[in-house]
């Protein structure tokens, strides 16, 4: 079958027909030729046991019923503003200097009604300050507001213990274990924490260059770069690559710093439908075919700009289908492995390896150091002309300081670890333990009747919540139980698909995810959030098909 | 009655029907005939004409090249080859296996290689680990994070501070969280790169002014009020911002702080101030520019540094009134969508506000460091000093620039080999680098002289002779 594997679940729970119906691929039959038609040039024997993204449509009440709770927020909103502004209510917001009033107002009314009236509502729930470790468990600060959350009290207490659910710490790596962090503390003992200077002028140390070469080792490229920061490896090294004249084929959930640096880039960006390659493809056959708007010049080249992991869906990126896409139409292909490096694959080399597939084929391979590896800043790897090209045109080298030599110290610790030096194989046992966890994570969650987005080897597990109201009363539940969840809403998301985002780890223990499952099946009883349609049969799809052997 | 009107007109309109005569009937059915066929034909097959069939698709699929995803960098491209460190970029720098003394990284305050900072740094590290595993909002903020942001505020005597993890991104942020499409900035034109980026993110629309020229600022604001007469409604929602540098890394000469305060009350324009550079450097304090000047802090709308040079540490942060600062926890794009500064980088920089505070004595030091510095390049054949005798970042130009941009830039080569002849003789100096293509405004050529506490006078007279000795031999 050709497909990328998105399935979409529909009222009537039967896999294979709604499969059929709503697979972007088969239903165009009068399109041209097409890469992804049958007879076309892969066979999809590749789609065999391959993890598929999954996205179960919401029955229809709960939809209406989310437009119901925002509108009622709303019109609330727009009632206490009226009170507040007859002075009825306190009005609690900061205020301008009074010399300012005289000035353009800094922030237009509407801009901070959704902050005003919305987000003031239920700030609890984001931004909790811990003092720990950001481990499998962490210490919350207690807080709270006399105020309805317009400013929060440390009371000083703390929560202790509480099952994170929260950090990207995929791997564990997030530790505090003296014995491994040895060569890290020396690293601050040796160089200090800063480094004062740009990686062209006096910022470029030794370990820097050691990270680069083992990174580029890690992932079987040629040459890498690294770069202190990871939103800004994206957004200040997309403007080295691409410029006027080329286009930029972007995923519509890209993160930010991605569209920042096509932005910035001055490149003509179109957006495709999230993982679909039909939406894809007709866009890059346009754009070979038609050339520039009004100039109809050629383009100069075409970057597609997808990634690994997408955070808030948790599916992964149809990487076969669109390299072949990118080698039909001579695209040149950006991966952002921000979430998937480290995490997935039988090696940890992210989705490349889940897929066996060969880096070569991307062109740009990028990721981040701050998820899976505990630490912080970015790299691009790829051919060695390319990392030239960024070692003297990279915004990042030239006007941003160089990575922290501690920050980097833990990288290389850190890859050496997944990579077996130093003779243990503790790492790579974490790659494993992190895909047991999240398939057994997954499978729970499912069979407890929750709609869950996204692949089931993906550890970023996002659970539909919907209703505002929910959203809400859902993390705090789950915090008075003892366990610290991530939920978002719009704007993160669509309007009517809040959610929580469950990240799970290496570091977690089957006690605490099973703990955290029992909370969940209570609390999603008390709310009634378990929305999934799905008929689930444990047993069928339990681990078929799997490309992970533990002794591998 | 005009009822009865019009029906008189339908009833005369039947009769003429009746008497016209029958080729007039049968030439008007033919033209209405036409009238439809025409409203329902296309007139000409516009889509047919272009659109290529699939076999010409995919000839120019076939024939279509892109260009290669990068150009080829030649093996002597001066910015190829990076100049290695091994060991810390402390005041003793061991460059390329020499050991030198670093008049190179901005470590203005040494604070890079104290050993305060460091057990602070340790002992962090040891709560904490490295990483944060997480953005701000979804359990990224530590309780130390709080701690430097209230620390910061008490120190620049502001309201409140946010700290972002990255120097570069913390003004590039900022600047795009209140400057929106259709609003004015006017910035000059010596900016550093990031707030050129800044800029460029917000989509407003820019106005340089000539480097520190208040009246060339002036005009732009004037022209402006003459456009907001034109159009008063649009003027009102158009907000209007001065973004500058405290001490110009680019320039190292100060902005007239007084005199952009007098402007911002009299044509109603916000000040955003950019204090990387002189942030722990200025001021008896080191607050800054704000202290340098004595101007009432509250007076600036809002002040962003990094912590990578006095502080010498990673991140940045911004500072003013709550009701502004507030605004970027929720719009600033490197603070909600990047992890959060590692804690232990967080606890290094709260140690260095320390020492700060309680040894406010370094500001003094630094700036006598810096006149005798900037005094002792003085009269060096063929180059020139540029910047202010405080500035503890200056620059080395030609002295007599060749008008032409691109005979300057054939000097670069000779900037390079200054600054390799001082590496040689166990000093390092660095030539100041920039993406030529990609700056608004591309500054000189010019050899970057960084002062620290550290550099002894003995040491400073030995920078001073060799880059003057090398200047001779090679700038001639």
């Amino acid at each position: 079958m050709n497909t990328c594997g998105v399935m979409y679940l529909t009222k009537s729970g039967d896999l294979a027909s709604t499969f059929h119906a709503r697979d972007p691929w088969t239903t165009a039959s009068s399109r041209p030729p097409s890469l992804f038609q049958p007879g076309g040039v892969r066979n999809g024997a590749a789609a065999q046991g391959r993890p598929r993204n999954r996205f179960e449509q919401a029955p229809l009440y709960v939809a209406v019923l989310t437009y119901v709770g925002f509108g009622i927020v709303t019109l609330f909103g727009y009632f206490r503003d009226f009170l507040r502004a007859l002075r009825l209510e306190k009005c609690h917001i900061a205020q301008e200097r009074q010399e300012l009033k005289e000035f353009v107002p800094l922030y237009q009314d509407f801009e901070n009604f959704y902050t005003r009236n919305l987000y003031m509502r239920v700030r609890d729930n984001w931004n909790r300050p811990i003092c720990s470790l950001p481990g499998p468990v962490f210490d919350l600060m207690e807080r709270v507001s006399d105020d309805y959350n317009w400013t929060f009290r440390l009371t000083g207490r703390t929560l202790k213990n509480v099952i994170n659910m929260g950090s990207y710490n995929y791997l564990g790596f997030a530790e505090n274990n003296a014995l491994f962090l040895t060569t890290v503390a020396e690293a601050v003992r040796g160089y200090g924490v800063g480094t004062c200077s740009t990686r062209q002028e006096m910022g470029n140390l030794r370990i820097h260059e050691e990270l680069e070469q083992l990174v580029a080792e890690f992932l079987g490229v040629e040459s890498a770069m690294t770069f202190g920061m990871g939103f800004a490896t994206n957004s200040m090294n997309i403007p080295a690559l691409v410029g006027k004249g080329c286009l930029i084929l972007s995923d519509e959930l890209n993160h930010t710093s991605l569209i920042l640096g096509a932005r910035l880039s001055g490149a003509t960006i179109r957006i495709f439908k999230h993982n679909n390659m039909q939406s894809l493809e007709r866009l890059l056959r346009d754009a070979v075919c038609s050339g520039q708007p009004r100039t109809h010049r050629p383009w100069r080249k075409i970057l597609i700009m997808v990634e690994g992991i997408y955070s808030m869906e948790g599916s992964l990126v149809c990487l076969p289908e669109i390299v072949a896409l990118k080698k039909k139409y001579k695209a040149y292909l950006y991966l952002d492995e921000a979430h998937s490096i480290g995490a997935l694959g039988p090696t940890g080399r992210g989705v490349i390896e889940l897929f066996g597939m060969d880096a070569k084929d991307i062109d740009i391979l990028m990721g981040t150091f701050t998820k899976s590896f505990g630490a912080a800043g970015g790299y691009i790897a790829g051919k060695k002309e390319l990392v030239d090209y960024l070692r003297s045109h990279s915004h990042s080298a030239v006007y941003a300081s160089a990575m922290s030599p501690p920050v980097t110290e833990q990288i290389i610790r850190v890859i050496k670890g997944i990579m077996g030096r130093g003779g243990t194989n503790e790492g790579l046992r974490r790659v494993h333990r992190l895909m047991e966890n999240t398939r057994y994570f997954r499978r729970r969650l499912r069979e407890m009747g929750f709609i869950i987005y996204g692949n089931e080897d993906s550890p970023v597990v996002p659970l539909l919540l919907y209703l505002p109201a929910k959203v809400v009363a859902f993390s705090r539940a789950m915090l008075e139980k003892n366990i610290g969840v991530v939920v978002v809403g719009f704007p993160a998301t669509p309007i009517t698909e809040a959610r929580a985002r469950f990240c799970v780890s290496a570091a977690h223990t089957r006690d605490m995810l099973d703990k955290v499952l029992d909370a969940l099946d209570e609390v999603g009883d008390a709310l009634s959030i378990k929305f999934s349609r799905q008929k689930f049969s444990p047993r069928s799809e339990l681990y078929d098909g799997t490309d992970f052997e533990l002794d591998s | 009655k005009m009822a009865s009107g019009q029906q008189w007109v339908l009833v005369e309109m039947v009769q003429a029907f009746y008497e016209a005569p029958a080729y007039h009937l049968i030439l008007e059915g033919i033209l209405i005939l036409w009238i439809v066929r025409l409203l329902f034909s296309k007139t000409y097959k516009l889509q047919e004409r272009s659109d290529l069939t699939d076999k010409e698709k995919e000839e120019l699929i076939e024939e279509w090249q892109p260009e290669p995803l990068v150009p080829q960098v030649s093996k002597d491209h001066p910015s190829l080859k990076y100049d290695v460190v091994s060991g810390p970029p402390s005041h003793k720098i061991i460059v390329n296996g020499k050991e030198c003394i670093n008049f190179a990284s901005f470590n203005f305050l040494g604070l890079l290689d104290n050993e305060r900072v460091k057990v602070c740094a340790l002992a962090s590290l040891q709560k904490y680990g490295v990483g944060t595993c997480g953005p701000r909002g979804f359990y990224g903020t530590f309780d130390v994070h709080l701690e430097l942001e209230e620390r910061l505020a008490k120190f620049m005597r502001t309201e409140e501070a946010i700290i972002y993890s990255y120097g570069f991104a913390t003004i590039a942020s900022a600047i795009p969280a209140y400057s929106k499409r259709g609003d004015i900035v006017f910035v000059d034109e010596a900016a550093c790169f990031s707030i050129q980026k800044g800029l460029q993110a917000s989509r407003s629309v820019i106005k340089y002014f000539k480097h520190n020229d208040m009246e060339d600022l002036e005009r732009l604001l004037k022209e402006q009020e003459v456009e907001d007469q034109k159009n008063p409604r649009k003027a009102r929602v158009t907000r209007r911002f001065i973004v500058v540098e405290g001490l110009y890394i680019n320039t190292a000469d100060v902005c007239p702080l007084p005199e952009l305060v007098n402007l911002k009350y009299k044509y109603k324009v916000r000040i955003f101030l950019e204090e990387s550079m002189s942030f722990g450097v200025l001021g008896e304090h080191g607050r800054g520019v704000t202290e340098h000047f004595d101007v009432n802090i509250d007076d600036i709308d809002l002040i962003s540094a990094n912590m990578e040079n006095a502080v010498a540490s990673i991140g940045g942060f911004c500072c003013g009134r709550s009701f502004v600062i507030d605004h970027q926890r929720l719009s600033g794009q490197g603070y909600c969508f990047s992890a959060s500064l590692p804690p232990m980088l967080a606890a290094a920089a709260i140690e260095a506000l320390n020492i700060m505070e309680n040894d406010p004595d370094i500001f003094t030091i630094l700036r006598e460091k810096c006149r005798h510095v900037h005094k002792s390049l003085q009269g060096i054949p063929g180059l020139k000093v540029v910047g202010e005798p405080f500035a503890p970042a200056l620059h080395l130009q030609l002295e007599r620039s060749s008008g032409s941009r691109e005979t300057d830039m054939k000097m670069l080569p000779q900037h390079l080999l200054v600054c390799f002849q001082c590496l040689d003789r166990q000093i390092a100096v660095t030539q100041a680098r920039y993406l030529d293509k990609e700056e608004k405004f591309l500054p000189s050529p010019s050899i970057r002289v960084v002062v620290t506490i550290e550099q002894t006078e003995v040491e400073i007279e030995k920078a001073a002779n060799c880059i003057r000795e090398a200047a001779l031999a090679i700038l001639k």
